[in-house]
């Protein structure tokens, strides 16, 4: 990597001060590091948002689940266990340990990764994510591959996730990166079911309409036919047909998990 | 009764101890006092004419000592080759230059193009970066067919053409071949292809030159599995440095799977580098140069062909392969398709006539050479496939096939040249039989059913040949080395034991099992015994450790040394018991004098041996130290059968492996604990071959899976508990210790009965599916359920897609470092 600068705010006032130059954002790490050690990024200050200690933590009330921009996917999955089973389930099955202690949600949904986990949760959920200037709706939030609503420097303090009915996640893997190669985030509201899929979609995470609105009608895995539009993924690791086709199992999975209230599956195991 | 020590014994690794608390001294833990640092600017395009190469941006950069490009190795040797290969029209095979740097041309992505040695790795790499090849760009050749096309591009212009050899085997017999494939009754015809691989060694290569000016000795301390054959290679061919002015070292050695063999250009740089700069010089490969420098393995294309009789036997083997040997000549690349893999084609069967053709051809491409098995998984892999497809197709049991073909009296002369001494295959396919429980298969697919999944079973033999090998053999085929093992057993004054071997130990356990050896043979401890290895200063001249050898070669020169070590202490016994020497026997520690009560304890002996006051001086020297150079008169010819039962999920086309059984043959085994672990090793990448391991290159020569975001390595969850069993066993028949070796079994044995169980499983649920490309991903089974045809007979590595999960998410490919 090329030598930086690091910069460790304690507050979110400072830290947003600090991101009003050239700096960067370093949430966990997780993409970061790995784009740095590889000489394709040159910060020159990165300022590190893991020691904001109001950005971390999960707390539950009437109205759902705040989870903190900062806190790490192992955090996350022990907080959201009784509160959202399926999205605890998601947050458990993210990487490996390692990845888990140290990446966080909030830095998951600013880089908005087409294969990462936490933007199906969050967009299948219909979660608000807030950051120090504003709150966004998940579905105007994810514009697109590594595209979000953010503004340079702005920064994701918050996502408050409504607590669904039923809820899971269905993951098939990549075997190596372990990235979802397509995976399924099925929620159900009293007014009606979600489905978001990740890894699938040349355009990022998406909703499947089709298949909401089959699901909201009976919440039922045989509902669940057809196969979404638009230009997806196609990479060594699978084609784009072979992606198409997993959208519909994957989703069918989830369903049929939600319905088990087992949280979900992942072809990496239990 | 299982032993508690000796030969037998599950002795505990001795190594692990400091291998699991952090004590072992790898090579990036040595730090020579005043040493700088090199980074290589490698290649970022597969083929290229170098125009020239400003460096002087680099030369004017912060710590920066020199930066070296091609030009200052003119008057230096190229990378030798160590196997010339004859073809089939007796020429010798082409044989390119490897220059340290490149020279002229890029033929990689991965080349070294220039060097930078500055006073700090990252200043280095800083300059690395301004350094402004001019690359004109020329097309690459990937496609090993399109490579042998008239009008492709040459990979080297003063070649005549990017055909490496053009071998058969055995010519002799081709037309009697053909005629029995005309009168064949039934001819089963397969195109597979063997997926090319990248070892990835737990510890990226390092080396560190050093140069003692005052002495003029020049000492390089490097990854390697035979720091001898280094030094002779690097020191006779490259650097003009006689033997006994350069010291290599290889210390403890984080895993080699045979990519650690070969003689590399770094370790040629670090020491040329320290005797022009007079100062030490280090390098550490990162993670992404070795994908892109590290020599790759398999990356065979084959059409294999199978004859058989009315009655099913076999009674002729076809092939022509096409194996890739990239860019240049890596140490023993040619050898591997070639005699390590076509004089295995006669597998476990008494198949009477086989013929092999194998194409090596140039491409743009990182060099290929011996990965674990090394033209052996690829012997195995399409023979055991053929016959698994010709089963099929009579309509036969598999396994009732291959029985009805097997190998049963021994010796056995194949018509592929080698003789097995040795053998029982009926007796690991029984073993197997029961420890798999094959019985009880049909009722395990019933319930894999009811869960919605396909179940399969695949069952597969192996051989292979080991103990790489008889000096004579190899050298008329072509080695130009020998291929002896050495030993010094040093017997200290008080009686503990150093052993010097030749051979090394990159994890293989060799300290334990070695001493376990040596104390047995006398009786004593084995804390008694300690074994050093990896210094060309301190140990006899040895050719290093691969192809399954250690043991069966370099244990047996320790057992000859040990045997003299015996019979100088008898006489010695005998002096001081005044005794005859023919009535001294040697148990546990102790000599005693047949049917006498006299007795003299080893330490006794020992201490006789260097403080010879009573001593028969006028018979033998004082002092107890002996060496052994042992060449074997044959292979070893381990020798097994392996089940694996997978489920396949029939909407995603994921296999799971439920069941995994290795039944092998190893001989006698010393230590059973460490040979089940060596076979768990195999089967991990044997099974990450079949599964998940794949190489890739797009048409530009771009390397695509240049990280683990997109190269998968097989991790436990993958794998099943194994069930591991050497219990038949067949001792070799011409090494002292009757063992045949067991490092690469595993590696050899199981890609085949993988596949063989997902096409069974696909069978079982309807998909008369013939064939599918190893890995058998995902997408692949599920596409090939889906009507799709396998990627039969084209020759890759060119992938269809240049997609990446890497280029995608980081940023990727990291084709600079």
């Amino acid at each position: 990597m090329y030598a930086f600068d690091i910069e460790r705010p304690t507050s979110l006032a400072d830290a947003k001060a600090l991101l009003a130059g050239e700096a960067q954002a370093l949430g966990g790490g997780q993409t970061l590091i790995p784009t740095l050690k590889q000489r394709l990024a040159d910060p020159g200050t990165l300022v590190c948002l893991s020691g904001i200690a109001e950005m971390k933590g999960v707390t539950s009330g009437p109205d759902g689940v705040a989870i903190g921009g900062g806190t790490t996917h192992a955090e996350a999955a022990e907080g959201l266990k009784d509160a959202i089973p399926g999205l605890a389930y998601l947050a458990s099955r993210i990487g490996d340990p390692a990845v888990r202690n140290r990446g966080t949600i909030g830095g998951s949904l600013a880089n908005d990764d087409p294969s990462a986990c936490w933007p199906a949760g969050a967009l299948g959920l219909g979660a608000t994510i807030v950051t120090d200037a504003r709150e966004i709706a998940a579905d105007d939030f994810f514009q697109g591959m590594f595209t979000t609503a953010l503004e340079d420097g702005e920064i994701v303090t918050a996502v408050r996730f409504p607590v669904p009915e039923a809820s899971a996640y269905s993951k098939m893997i990549q075997p190596a990166s372990r990235f979802p190669l397509v995976a399924a985030f099925v929620a159900r509201f009293p007014d009606g079911v979600r489905v978001a899929i990740t890894g699938a979609s040349e355009d990022g995470v998406f909703r499947w309409r089709e298949a909401e609105g089959a699901l909201s009608a009976d919440f039922s895995p045989e509902v669940v036919t057809g196969q979404p539009e638009g230009p997806m993924i196609a990479d060594l690791h699978g084609t784009a047909d072979y992606r198409r086709h997993l959208c519909a199992v994957m989703t069918r999975r989830a369903v049929r998990a939600a319905l088990d209230g087992t949280g979900g599956l992942s072809s990496a195991g239990a | 009764m299982p032993k508690d020590t000796g030969i037998g014994a599950s002795t505990k690794r001795r190594e692990d101890v400091r291998f699991l608390t952090g004590k072992g001294r790898y090579t990036d833990d040595i730090d020579v006092r005043g040493q700088a640092h090199v980074v290589f600017l490698r290649s970022d395009v597969a083929h290229a004419r170098i125009g020239g190469i400003d460096t002087s941006e680099a030369e004017a950069m912060p710590g920066v000592i020199r930066v070296f490009t091609g030009r200052d190795f003119e008057g230096v040797g190229g990378l030798p080759c160590g196997w010339q290969i004859t073809d089939r029209h007796g020429q010798p095979m082409q044989e390119p230059a490897h220059p340290v740097l490149a020279q002229g041309k890029v033929r990689h992505v991965g080349d070294p193009i220039a060097a930078v040695v500055a006073e700090t790795r990252q200043q280095a790499r800083d300059a690395a970066e301004a350094i402004m090849p001019d690359l004109e760009e020329l097309p690459a050749v990937i496609d090993m067919k399109a490579a042998l096309a008239e009008d492709a591009p040459k990979v080297h212009d003063d070649l005549t053409s990017n055909l490496c050899y053009d071998w058969g085997f055995v010519e002799e017999n081709k037309a009697a071949t053909d005629e029995a494939f005309a009168e064949a009754a039934h001819v089963t015809t397969l195109e597979l292809v063997n997926n090319r691989l990248i070892a990835n060694p737990m510890e990226p290569r390092v080396a560190v030159g050093d140069f003692n000016a005052a002495t003029g000795d020049h000492t390089l301390y490097t990854t390697s599995q035979n720091p001898h054959v280094i030094r002779l290679l690097m020191g006779a061919f490259v650097l003009g440095i006689p033997e006994h002015k350069l010291r290599v070292v290889a210390p403890d050695v984080g895993g080699g799977f045979g990519t650690k063999i070969f003689h590399y250009a770094e370790e040629a740089f670090c020491t040329f580098a320290a005797k022009a700069l007079g100062r030490p010089v280090k390098w550490t490969s990162s993670r992404s140069e070795a994908f892109m420098s590290d020599a790759h393995g398999r990356d065979h294309v084959t059409k294999i062909e199978l004859a058989l009789d009315a009655q099913n036997n076999f009674t002729a083997l076809r092939t022509e392969t096409y194996a890739n040997m990239g860019a240049y000549l890596s140490t023993f690349a040619p050898s591997v398709p070639t005699w390590l893999h076509g004089t295995l084609m006669a597998g476990n069967y008494r198949t009477p006539l086989v013929y092999v053709n194998v194409k090596a051809v140039f491409t743009n491409t990182v060099p290929v050479d011996a990965y674990r098995g090394a033209g052996r998984p690829e012997a195995t892999f399409q023979l055991e496939r053929v016959i698994d497809l010709a089963a099929r197709e009579l309509g036969v049991d598999p396994i009732a096939l291959r029985r009805q073909n097997f190998i049963t009296e021994f010796p056995y002369q194949t018509p592929v040249a080698v003789e097995y001494d040795t053998g029982d295959y009926e007796g690991t396919m029984k073993v197997l039989e029961e420890k798999a429980d094959l019985a009880g298969f049909a009722a395990r697919r019933k319930e894999s059913e009811a869960k919605g999944k396909m179940r399969g079973l695949g069952v597969n033999c192996y051989i292979e040949a080991c103990g790489i090998a008889p000096s004579k053999l190899v050298g008329q085929l072509g080695a130009r080395a020998g291929l002896y093992e050495s030993a010094t057993v040093r017997v200290n004054a008080t009686g503990g034991i150093t052993v010097m071997t030749g051979s090394h130990s990159h994890g293989q356990g060799h300290e334990t099992s070695f001493a376990q050896v040596v104390a047995d043979m006398i009786g004593l401890p084995e804390d008694m015994v300690e074994i050093e290895h990896g210094d060309t200063a301190n140990t006899p001249m040895g050719m290093g450790t691969y192809g399954s050898r250690s043991l069966a070669v370099g244990g047996s020169a320790m057992v000859r040394a040990t045997e003299k070590i015996v019979a100088k202490a008898k006489k010695i016994a005998a002096h001081l018991m005044e005794a005859s020497e023919g009535d001294i026997e040697l148990k546990d520690g102790t000599f005693t004098v047949a049917g006498t009560d006299k007795e003299v304890a080893w330490g006794d002996v020992t201490l006789a041996a260097y403080v010879p006051h009573n001593y028969p001086l006028e018979e033998i020297e004082p002092g107890l130290e002996e060496t052994a150079f042992y060449d074997p008169n044959n292979f070893t010819y381990p020798a097994g059968a392996y089940a694996c039962e997978v489920e396949v999920d029939p909407e995603t086309g994921q296999v799971t492996v439920e069941r995994f059984t290795a039944a092998d043959d190893f001989g006698n085994v010393v230590n059973p604990m460490i040979v089940e672990g060596q076979v768990h090793g195999g089967l991990a990448q044997g099974i990450g071959q079949a599964l998940l391991e794949s190489c890739a290159y797009d048409e530009e020569g771009q390397l695509l899976s240049a990280s683990y975001m997109d190269y998968a390595m097989p991790r436990a969850h993958d794998l099943p508990m194994f069930t591991v069993d050497s219990s038949s066993r067949t001792p070799c028949t011409h090494n002292p210790l009757g063992v045949k070796g067991c490092g690469e079994a595993g590696a050899i044995g199981s890609p085949p009965s993988v596949v063989n169980a997902v096409i069974d499983a696909l069978h079982s649920g309807g998909h008369r599916v013939g064939h599918i490309d190893m890995p058998l991903t995902p997408a692949r089974v599920w596409a090939a359920m889906n009507g799709a045809v396998p990627n039969m007979g084209a020759a890759q590595p060119a992938a269809r897609t240049d997609a990446t999960t890497e280029a995608r998410s980081v940023g990727g490919p990291a084709t600079r470092t």
